[in-house]
């Protein structure tokens, strides 16, 4: 019950972060959640200060606030041109950070908020705090957590078309009328709300990991907007699975084990991604390479197969040493040469064959 | 006022405002470039990516030794600046995104190992926690030796190549034409301010450390505009509000010094962008208004009274 009370958390905290964090990653506003995820921390104090409550949708929609002020407040310090749009995030969100540590240093020492909670959160307490519904005690973070889903859901699913065409084209959809910077802040304050509903169980930062890292990886594996979506989600539930599972066994942080796996699908992705990974770059290179030198080895064939050069001229060692091609790379170009019947072998001498003929000639051929 | 003779006559007092005042200069003077290159948010990755590397000095220290948790967080963070640009050069994704990427999943290991260490239950996991957030007044005599040596180190680095990272701040195209080593001085450039990030953690700490870089050459900039004036602005302000900072702090009420420094600096920050001569908003909105007073004078043509449509601004008679 426990196990599946915290993995629960996790896989809806990471699934609300992963949906919204695919338009974030795909605007290039990635590191705005970073900012937001930081400031809300100020938020959080300030309304507990005034209301003297840490859950519920007061709180959770006070603290959003501070996100949103954060994405206003770096908006118009970049829009003044005084400093650049990287710059002014870093000189936001630390300062209301700073602020939200030193209040909580000053006046909440004694309520839960702590600052290492809110950096690394606690998410194997989320059992704790429960709520009766229905008959069953559900845990709290479950529950509003669950809205939250719902609620990002909704938007993304309802303003899907607008979405896709204001982060992709805004200025078409501006064109087309369909408000793309009211669109973005919508999107911001509902990553506000994730993060402040999130913060608990997953903390600021490893929240950053649920908004970026999923959404990343996925955009490796595909092109289609949707499948973006379904596979972010997908990766992040997996994450949560399978980091809840090595903490355990490690008996190390919940969280951090979950946001850590995030990175270990991202490393994977990043290597072996079927079309982009760095290893089918790596083949695809290779190949490209052979096949130009293979072009180029035929050329050097035409050009000197009925002159009196031809004995020293075309053969496997005037490659090497003429075209200054390494042993091994001359014997891929020939191998594959002859595979593809281009040419053949006569003792040393290596000759055109009609179809290596036919594509030597179409190189020099104008077009 | 006895109040702060007390207080600066103590000597641990001194000791904790002179490092705190030596790393102010050296990270205001180092992120100078970082901001002028755009790669503002890079310290911010860095300084998030040295925890792990922090963590895994103390595992192989077994303790909060200095000599091997900075090295420790130089490797990471620098594995973490090489993944960015891994990233950004060879897929799709965008370089807030390869950040994001790095600063999380870097941090995300560093938690992990965290609770490592203190489910090992060791008596100096409390200073290692205060890397998130600086402990200027753990600061010891031979940190300050370390930090003065390492600055001066740093210092002559970017004096002896001054007119290099200049030009490839500025303008790295013709740097590239030029025949300068671009990528080389670039990834020098990354890791002075890997360096600076690494330092600056006893301060403020992992989280902060980026307000650390930033704003002092944010602020910098609003005053003038040569890169000599700025970068010894920025040494200056980052000093001021490390020393100012860690006495605020060290007059007690637990008040952690990383955020009292991120806080003056912001403060310092505000100023300069409203008051700065040329610049700043307050000198913006008074030009604009002489501007708009002399405008109607200036373009006025004669025949505006007799205009069909009027002129806007203009009265007609």
């Amino acid at each position: 019950m426990i196990t599946a009370s915290i993995i629960l958390t996790g896989v809806l905290a990471s699934a609300s972060a992963a949906l919204l964090g695919t338009f974030l990653v795909l605007r290039g506003s990635a590191m705005m959640s970073d900012a937001i995820s930081h400031s809300i921390v100020l938020g959080i104090i300030l309304v507990w200060l005034v209301t003297r409550q840490v859950s519920g949708p007061i709180p959770i929609l006070g603290a959003a606030l501070a996100g949103v002020l954060t994405v206003l407040l770096t908006q118009w310090l970049a829009q003044s041109q005084l400093v650049r749009m990287d710059a002014a995030i870093g000189l936001v969100f630390p300062a209301l950070f700073a602020a939200g540590v030193l209040l909580i240093a000053l006046y909440a020492r004694e309520v839960h908020i702590h600052t290492d909670t809110i950096l690394l959160g606690e998410i194997g307490f989320v059992w704790l705090n429960t709520v009766p519904l229905a008959g069953w005690e559900i845990p709290l973070s479950i529950i509003t957590l669950s809205l939250v889903l719902i609620a990002n859901l909704l938007f993304v699913g309802i303003f899907w078309h607008s979405l896709k065409l204001a982060t992709f084209d805004p200025a078409l959809a501006a064109a087309l009328g369909l408000f793309p910077s009211t669109l973005y802040y919508a999107l911001m304050t509902l990553t506000s709300v994730t993060a402040v509903a999130a913060f608990d169980a997953v903390g600021a930062i490893l929240f950053v990991a649920f908004v970026i890292v999923p959404p990343a990886t996925a955009y490796l594996l595909t092109r289609r907007l949707w499948l973006m979506v379904c596979l972010a989600i997908g990766l992040s539930t997996a994450a949560c699975v399978s980091g809840y599972a090595l903490a355990v066994y490690w008996n190390v942080s919940i969280a951090g084990m979950m946001a850590s796996m995030t990175g270990v699908w991202f490393a994977a992705t990043l290597l072996l991604a079927p079309q982009q990974g760095l290893l089918a770059q790596l083949l695809r290179r290779r190949k490209a390479r052979l096949e130009h030198d293979c072009r180029v080895m035929l050329a050097h064939l035409l050009t000197h197969q009925n002159t009196a050069q031809v004995d020293e001229e075309n053969t496997q060692a005037a490659l090497t040493q003429h075209l200054n091609w390494p042993q091994p790379h001359a014997n891929a170009v020939i191998k594959r040469a002859l595979e593809q019947a281009l040419i053949e072998k006569n003792g040393n001498l290596l000759r055109l064959k009609p179809a290596g003929e036919t594509a030597a000639r179409e190189l020099f051929a104008r077009r | 006022m006895s109040f702060l003779q007390d207080l600066l006559g103590s000597q641990i007092v001194q000791l904790v405002v002179l490092g705190a005042a030596l790393l102010g200069a050296m990270s205001g003077i180092l992120g100078s470039f970082a901001v002028l290159r755009q790669q503002s948010l890079l310290g911010d990755t860095l300084s998030h990516a040295a925890l792990p590397g922090v963590c895994i000095g103390y595992l192989i220290a077994g303790e909060r030794q200095l000599s091997l948790l900075l090295p420790g967080a130089l490797v990471t963070g620098t594995l973490a600046a090489l993944s960015v640009m891994l990233i950004t050069k060879r897929t799709r994704l965008k370089t807030d995104a390869a950040l994001g990427i790095a600063l999380s999943v870097f941090f995300a290991i560093g938690t992990v190992l965290l609770t490592l260490i203190q489910a090992q239950g060791s008596v100096g996991s409390a200073g290692l926690s205060s890397f998130l957030f600086g402990q200027a007044a753990a600061i010891t005599k031979g940190d300050i030796s370390l930090m003065i040596g390492t600055g001066t180190l740093l210092l002559g680095v970017v004096l002896l190549f001054w007119k290099e990272f200049k030009l490839v701040s500025f303008d790295p195209a013709s740097a590239q034409v030029l025949g300068l080593p671009v990528l080389a001085l670039e990834g020098a450039l990354t890791l002075i301010v890997a360096i600076a990030v690494v330092l600056g953690l006893q301060l403020v700490g992992v989280i902060l450390m980026v307000a650390l870089l930033i704003a002092p050459a944010a602020a910098a900039r609003q005053w003038t505009r040569s890169l000599s004036s700025m970068v010894m602005l920025a040494g200056l302000l980052g000093a001021v509000a490390g020393a100012g900072g860690a006495l605020v702090s060290a007059t007690g009420r637990g008040l952690a010094t990383g955020p009292v420094v991120v806080l003056i600096i912001t403060g310092i920050v505000l100023i300069s962008l409203l008051i700065a001569p040329q610049r700043g908003i307050l000198w913006q909105a008074r030009a604009r208004r002489r501007l708009t007073k002399r405008l109607p004078a200036v373009t006025v043509p004669h025949d505006a009274k007799r205009r069909k449509f009027p002129i806007r601004g203009v009265k007609r008679g």
